[in-house]
């Protein structure tokens, strides 16, 4: 009965109620939102690379290192040479070594040149291989291998021509129309930012960025089935695992201090942390607006209830007099405070769960963030739960007022 | 419960509003209700009139038990209302005492039989009051039944009044109060209710306390009392 109360008594002020539940609504979902984004963010980034002992790369600040060469955010600053990239493969303490080119793009995707290596040791995730869902990895110099999300959003298929663009933009001036890369094979789908490359071989790479004439003699020769002659200048990093992690910390002094060549070598479990202590800062800004913003919401909400508890004086009188008890009246505005509050805060996660559903794609596309809905989770009800306390406690104030006034005014209405 | 005695008692009852227990006087001028000894018979319909401020209102709150005496003791059928805890008192009142208010204040937004609905709740505990027990009611009150969907906001005065008293008498109530409830009403429209009203003494057999300043209608009741003659504080101020 008093649940049926309360609610006519919210149907009862619509447009107030509709008003206060909207502030609601848009508080929970940003704090939903920052809170979502805060933890996927963090994993999306975690999942991104396994495996890898160290990152290799011309020298710059670790975090971009990291950005660049591993979530493909941002630029290199420089190249490593490719002389430096056959002194580290040939370490006995060295397993693999993948060396990564990047620079140029294609439809707005990363195009990323490499060897074979890359498919056999690359990790992401908890260990897991790249796998290919159709097709091959690389068996001639202008075979490209691209990722899930470049053959879905592009349509392409195996056996397609992709023409590479100079620069990273999606409209480009100067593009590598005389060395065209033909598809031979699509990788599965990861939720890393491999899924948004296009993968080809580093001679491929060089090659396209040679004159036409050279080009030109190159395909001669590979129609010939001769071996062509590329030489590789330089590369934008190396990905290196190890043989024992011990030698970790050696090699990373090693690399450092090389004289030939100025090189920096990250770890990147360690990179990422300095990273995300970084992000950490914004993050709490973030949150803490968040908390303020519902804060103002809930105090709106106690406001209206506030207001209408002196408009009520007769509806209380009546309730008194029928045999309710104060409390009755206590609960009854917390009731209603509770099912606004209960209310937006639904509404809210269904917001965000639906604004992720349809967003993801964007913001993989536009930030390389690899965001999973899993709105509709516990963390979601237990912020529910939160929203739902911090109502009873800010609802108290209307709620005491009235219990008062019920209190102090009997039956007397007037 | 069935009560042949007295049906209102007060004995030496005064009372003082909260602000006026902490005032540094205690003189009598303070006192809001001073009675020494009133007493009501089961059954009675009585006539209360007196001017604003008189304690009319305090005095209705006094046998309603949503306020309880400084001093003295107050029995309601029988019971020892103020020995009683607020929790209890307010179950008794929900069981034995109907109110009908001025303007008979149904709470606009609920439907007609939510408004009867919600006292028998609070009368009745848990157990929900049947739809054929408020539609006999409403029958009896020639309130017709296709009216008890509609929000209370949409009555007219005269459908007011009595979902108004079947509100009162969902719990079968022993002791019914009736607050001024002709004041904004026109002559016809009060005769009217105070012929319902006493049809419903003759039928349902309680004990009627009907507060008016409208002398006018003392005539249709047993006995009319004058808060003057049993609040002495009213003696002492003049």
């Amino acid at each position: 009965m008093i649940t049926t109360i309360a609610v006519q008594s919210l149907k009862h002020r619509l447009s107030a109620v509709l008003l206060t539940m909207l502030s609601i609504v848009v508080s929970v979902s940003l704090l939903l939102s920052v809170e979502h984004l805060r933890i996927q963010t963090k994993a999306s980034f975690g999942r991104t690379i396994s495996g890898v002992d160290l990152i290799v790369g011309a020298p710059t600040g670790q975090s971009n290192l990291l950005l660049y060469s591993v979530f493909r955010i941002g630029n290199p600053t420089n190249s490593v040479s490719w002389e430096s990239y056959q002194t580290l493969s040939k370490l006995p303490s060295v397993k693999w070594i993948i060396p990564i080119a990047l620079g140029d793009s294609h439809e707005g995707f990363r195009v990323l040149g490499t060897n074979t290596d890359y498919f056999k040791h690359f990790q992401y995730g908890n260990k897991q291989s790249l796998n290919i869902d159709k097709g091959k990895t690389f068996d001639a110099p202008f075979d490209a291998v691209i990722g899930a999300e470049v053959a879905e959003k592009l349509n392409y298929k195996l056996g397609d021509e992709i023409e590479m663009s100079h620069g990273l933009g999606e409209v480009s001036f100067t593009k590598h129309s005389e060395s065209p890369f033909v598809v031979t094979g699509i990788l599965a789908s990861t939720g890393t930012p491999v899924d948004r490359t296009i993968h080809v071989t580093l001679i491929g790479l060089e090659a396209a960025h040679m004159n036409a004439t050279e080009i030109h003699k190159i395909h001669e020769s590979i129609a010939a089935g001769e071996t062509i002659d590329v030489e590789i200048d330089s590369v934008t990093a190396m990905f290196i695992g190890l043989q024992a992690k011990m030698q970790v910390f050696q090699l990373q002094r090693a690399v450092n201090q090389y004289k030939k060549e100025p090189m920096l070598a990250i770890m990147p479990g360690v990179a990422f942390a300095e990273l995300w202590q970084l992000v950490a800062n914004v993050e709490n800004i973030l949150l803490f607006i968040s908390v303020l913003i519902l804060f103002s919401s809930l105090l709106g909400l106690a406001t209206m209830l506030l207001t209408t508890v002196r408009e009520r004086r007769q509806e209380m009188a009546v309730l008194r007099a029928i045999g309710a008890h104060s409390w009755v009246v206590f609960l009854l505005i917390q009731m209603e405070a509770l099912l606004l509050s209960l209310g937006a805060s639904i509404i809210a996660v269904l917001l965000v769960w639906a604004g992720f559903q349809f967003g993801s794609t964007w913001l993989s596309a536009e930030y390389g963030l690899f965001i999973e809905n899993t709105v509709l989770g516990i963390r979601s009800i237990a912020i529910i739960g939160i929203v739902s306390v911090a109502t009873f406690i800010i609802a108290c104030v209307p709620a005491f007022s009235a219990y008062r006034q019920s209190l102090q005014q009997g039956m007397s209405n007037k | 419960m069935t009560h042949s005695g007295a049906a209102i008692e007060f004995d030496n009852v005064t009372f003082r509003y909260p602000q006026q227990r902490f005032a540094k006087s205690s003189d009598a001028k303070d006192l809001a209700i001073k009675i020494n000894n009133w007493q009501v018979s089961t059954g009675q319909t009585i006539f209360v009139s007196g001017d604003s401020g008189s304690g009319k209102s305090t005095l209705l709150n006094l046998i309603c038990g949503t306020l309880t005496p400084t001093t003295g003791t107050i029995s309601i059928l029988g019971q020892r209302f103020s020995t009683l805890s607020e929790q209890k008192r307010d179950r008794f009142r929900a069981q034995h005492i109907g109110v009908v208010f001025q303007q008979f204040n149904l709470i606009p937004y609920l439907t007609v039989k939510q408004n009867i609905d919600v006292a028998a709740y609070f009368g009745k505990g848990r157990k929900a009051t049947s739809s054929k027990e408020i539609d006999d009611l409403c029958q009896q009150l020639n309130l017709a039944t296709e009216l008890l969907e509609r929000p209370a906001s949409q009555l007219s005065v005269g459908q007011q009044q009595r979902v108004a008293i079947a509100r009162a008498l969902i719990n079968r109530p022993e002791l019914l109060i009736v607050d001024e409830p002709t004041s904004a009403l026109d002559a016809s429209a009060r005769d009217g209710f105070i012929q319902l009203l006493l049809n419903c003494v003759q039928q349902y057999e309680f004990t009627l306390i009907f507060v008016s300043h409208d002398l006018s209608l003392a005539s249709h009741f047993e006995q009319h009392i004058k808060i003057a003659d049993i609040n002495e504080v009213l003696e002492v101020r003049a």
